[in-house]
């Protein structure tokens, strides 16, 4: 008898493709995305950390420095900006200067730039308080927490690993200050061990940090000086990224919901007697697409008001690039909802791909996690969801203060998607006109 | 538009799903005013029918007019009011709302609508819950607002498809007096039904459609003349089982015996009773109870189909 009652149950599960996908097909695929977005942050094969290099100091030792930071696997080193596209003929871009790399860390081309001061390759490391001691600048954006922590110590490696010499020297000439002096004889006998430190490495071997000498080090050796040149100014970094990740989430969970209404008409015989009236399947549509972007821009507004009131998000000197953003997501997320409904037979079919492909874009789209964490290939990949674009445009209004005509990709985008999926809504509803 | 066009007229109406005939050369016209009922058995293609006219199935051959018009043109669709089966109605929207949204749908001004809305509440009797929510209403409540979602807009052609199903006698004899102010105010009805009494009483001629084709169509007096004749059938039921006798003779004129009881078809009543009834006399039996039946729509059904209505 109790086996008849779960033999019933498994009957019925069978023939219910949306609690079977519900059931087996959602959890794998979610634990395939999110092990992929996690597990791969940290791995060298996975993320690698732009960074703009601009070498003020220009000396030999500047420069081992700076070819070790473009060996080093964690880093995607650059001392200019990438070439567009390959053109025969075209001049390579020039270097970084302090300016340039700025720029491109606050316009977002890059979350982090480092700026090596004159003297550091003569002077890597000076011990002693109030030591005039080179200073590596590092230029962060703090959207990105990650980046500079990872930076900060991958420079101290790199400093021990490709200026071995030098970091010898400096601590050498520390101790004979120290010390009270070193003999002639013991300087002499320092700089012939220094002279072999400073030669270059074989042919054949490269130039790439030894494993014994990672740890050699400690962390702290080489003074850094980190600056968040966005986001120094605001009063709640984080918060720009939660209200734009969630608000889109949201959005689309619930205009998915509402465009549900579409199925419960059709279930209850409403959409037929509504089809047989003066209004059009075309209409129709576009009055639910009105209404649920209506829905839309008021949650989006209620979300990024509390932002403002509780969480210290800046949302009055950015009201036309929020207008602007907001109408724009609320009209793909809107259609999204409208076509989701449209493809759906039943409400439970519904639910099922509504939660299967709003949590897969929000996580590869950066709602849960911002973006620019992932590995190259998955931040392309975030590219196909609406919460990348709607994500990168309220960062681009709120983190990156631009003005409200900058948005226009991501609005393009997000209107271009809008266009495209109601008109497959009004394809696939024509199952719901005339027999 | 022109003005002889009649409310509804349908010639050679065809339609197939595949390869299954659903309507097959549907003749079919309504006069101004007029009340027709669509009757037949399940699957006979009563529902595609009523579907064409309400502009929600294309045809595939023949022609169908509403006031002279395709059945898609708005001026058709504003003509045209349906009543599906189903409560086809907004459960969390109260009546007004419902109306409201059916009236704006029918591209009825925002004057005409207060002015229809306020009149359909009174005419369904829902005035007083004008602004509860439709699901808290009884059966026969959204029966009636259901009717007048189809209304609101004053359509001159209405079709009504099973209105009545699953109401008690009471909100069903309110449904039947709604129809017939409709008809007074001269509405045609296009009137789809499974209960024969309803057919007779309401409609001034009945369709019957069986097989995607209409088989007959008349008064009821005229489908009963043309199917089972004019024959009533008279009952005679005795005091106690009848005599061999008298079972026979009754055999003789065409009756049934049953135990106590004898069912013998009547051409002329009148003369054929007093006939019956010395017969009984002359065998000494004593006649406790005599039923005089016409025939009915059920009959003609029966007889044209060969199932009853509701198979």
């Amino acid at each position: 008898m109790i086996l008849a009652v779960a033999k019933n149950r498994l009957f019925n599960l069978r023939r219910d493709r949306a609690a079977f996908v519900l059931a087996f097909v959602l959890p794998v695929a979610f634990f395939t995305i999110f092990a992929g977005i996690f597990s791969g942050s940290g791995r060298s094969s996975t993320r690698r950390i732009p960074l703009a290099v601009v070498d003020e100091d220009g000396s030999d030792g500047s420069r081992r420095f700076v070819a070790a930071l473009r060996a080093e696997a964690g880093l995607d080193a650059r001392t200019a900006p990438e070439a567009p596209e390959a053109k025969d003929g075209a001049a390579p871009p020039p270097p970084y200067t302090a300016a340039a790399a700025e720029h491109a860390v606050r316009a977002g081309d890059l979350p982090i730039a480092l700026i090596i001061p004159k003297g550091f390759g003569e002077r890597p490391i000076v011990f002693g308080p109030g030591a005039d001691r080179p200073t590596l600048r590092v230029l962060a954006d703090s959207s990105d927490p990650i980046a500079p922590q990872v930076v900060q110590g991958l420079l101290q490696r790199v400093a021990m690993t490709a200026m071995p010499g030098a970091m010898a020297r400096g601590g050498m000439e520390e101790v004979d200050r120290w010390s009270g002096g070193l003999t002639p004889e013991q300087k002499a006998r320092m700089e012939d061990a220094l002279r072999s430190l400073d030669a270059p490495p074989p042919p054949g071997q490269a130039e790439t940090p030894r494993p014994a000498a990672t740890r050699a080090g400690a962390p702290g050796l080489v003074a850094v000086d980190v600056r968040d040149v966005v986001g120094e100014a605001k009063r709640n970094p984080t918060v720009t990224f939660y209200a734009a990740g969630l608000g889109v989430m949201f959005l689309l969970f619930s205009a998915t919901g509402a465009g549900g209404a579409l199925i419960e008409e059709a279930e209850s015989g409403t959409l037929d007697r509504i089809l047989s009236t003066r209004i059009s399947m075309t209409r129709l549509l576009i009055g639910k697409l009105l209404y649920l972007t209506a829905v839309g821009v008021v949650q989006l507004v209620l979300m990024f008001v509390w932002g403002e009131i509780f969480f210290g998000l800046e949302l009055l000197p950015h009201l036309a690039g929020f207008a602007v953003m907001t109408v724009a997501t609320a009209l793909a997320s809107s259609a999204f909802g409208l076509m989701l409904a449209s493809i759906c037979r039943t409400r439970m079919q519904l639910v099922a791909i509504a939660n299967l492909s709003i949590l897969l874009m929000s996580a590869i789209g950066g709602s849960f996690y911002p973006r620019f964490l992932m590995s190259e290939k998955l931040q392309r990949f975030g590219l196909l969801t609406l919460n990348a674009w709607a994500i990168d445009g309220f960062q681009k209004i709120f983190w990156r203060d631009e003005p409200a005509w900058s948005v226009w990709p991501q609005v393009l985008v997000l209107v271009g998607c809008c266009v495209l999926f109601v008109a497959v809504a009004r394809r696939v509803a024509r199952k719901w006109e005339l027999a | 538009m022109p003005t002889f066009a009649l409310p509804l007229e349908i010639r050679e109406l065809s339609k197939s799903f595949g390869s299954r005939p659903a309507l097959d050369g549907v003749q079919l016209s309504l006069s101004p005013g007029e009340i027709v009922g669509l009757l037949g058995p399940n699957g006979a293609g009563k529902t595609t029918l009523v579907r064409s006219v309400a502009g929600r199935v294309r045809p595939d051959g023949g022609t169908l007019r509403i006031f002279g018009m395709e059945p898609e043109r708005d001026e058709a669709r504003s003509a045209r009011g349906w009543v599906p089966q189903e409560i086809a109605l907004y459960p969390l929207l109260s009546p007004t709302e419902n109306l409201w949204t059916f009236g704006r749908y029918q591209g009825m001004s925002k004057a005409a609508l207060e002015r229809g809305i306020r009149k359909s509440l009174e005419w369904i009797g829902l005035a007083d819950r004008a602004d509860e929510k439709t699901d808290r209403l009884s059966g026969g409540m959204k029966r009636r607002l259901n009717i007048a979602a189809g209304t609101i807009h004053e359509p001159r052609l209405l079709l009504l498809d099973e209105p009545t199903v699953g109401v008690d006698p009471q909100s069903r004899e309110r449904i039947y007096a709604m129809i017939q102010e409709l008809r007074a105010s001269g509405v045609s009805l296009l009137y789809t039904t499974h209960y024969m009494e309803e057919a007779e009483r309401l409609c001034d001629r009945i369709a019957i459609i069986d097989h995607g084709r209409i088989i007959a169509s008349g008064t009821k007096d005229e489908l009963v003349r043309q199917t089972v004749g004019g024959r009533q059938t008279l009952t005679v039921e005795a005091e106690s089982a009848l005599p061999a006798a008298l079972a026979a003779e009754l055999s003789r004129r065409g009756g049934q015996v049953d135990g106590a009881s004898a069912r013998l078809p009547v051409q002329a009543a009148g003369d054929e009773i007093r006939g019956v009834l010395e017969t009984f006399h002359a065998a000494n039996v004593p006649v406790r109870n005599l039923t005089l039946q016409s025939p009915s729509l059920e009959q003609v059904f029966l007889q044209l189909t060969g199932r009853e209505l509701r198979e």
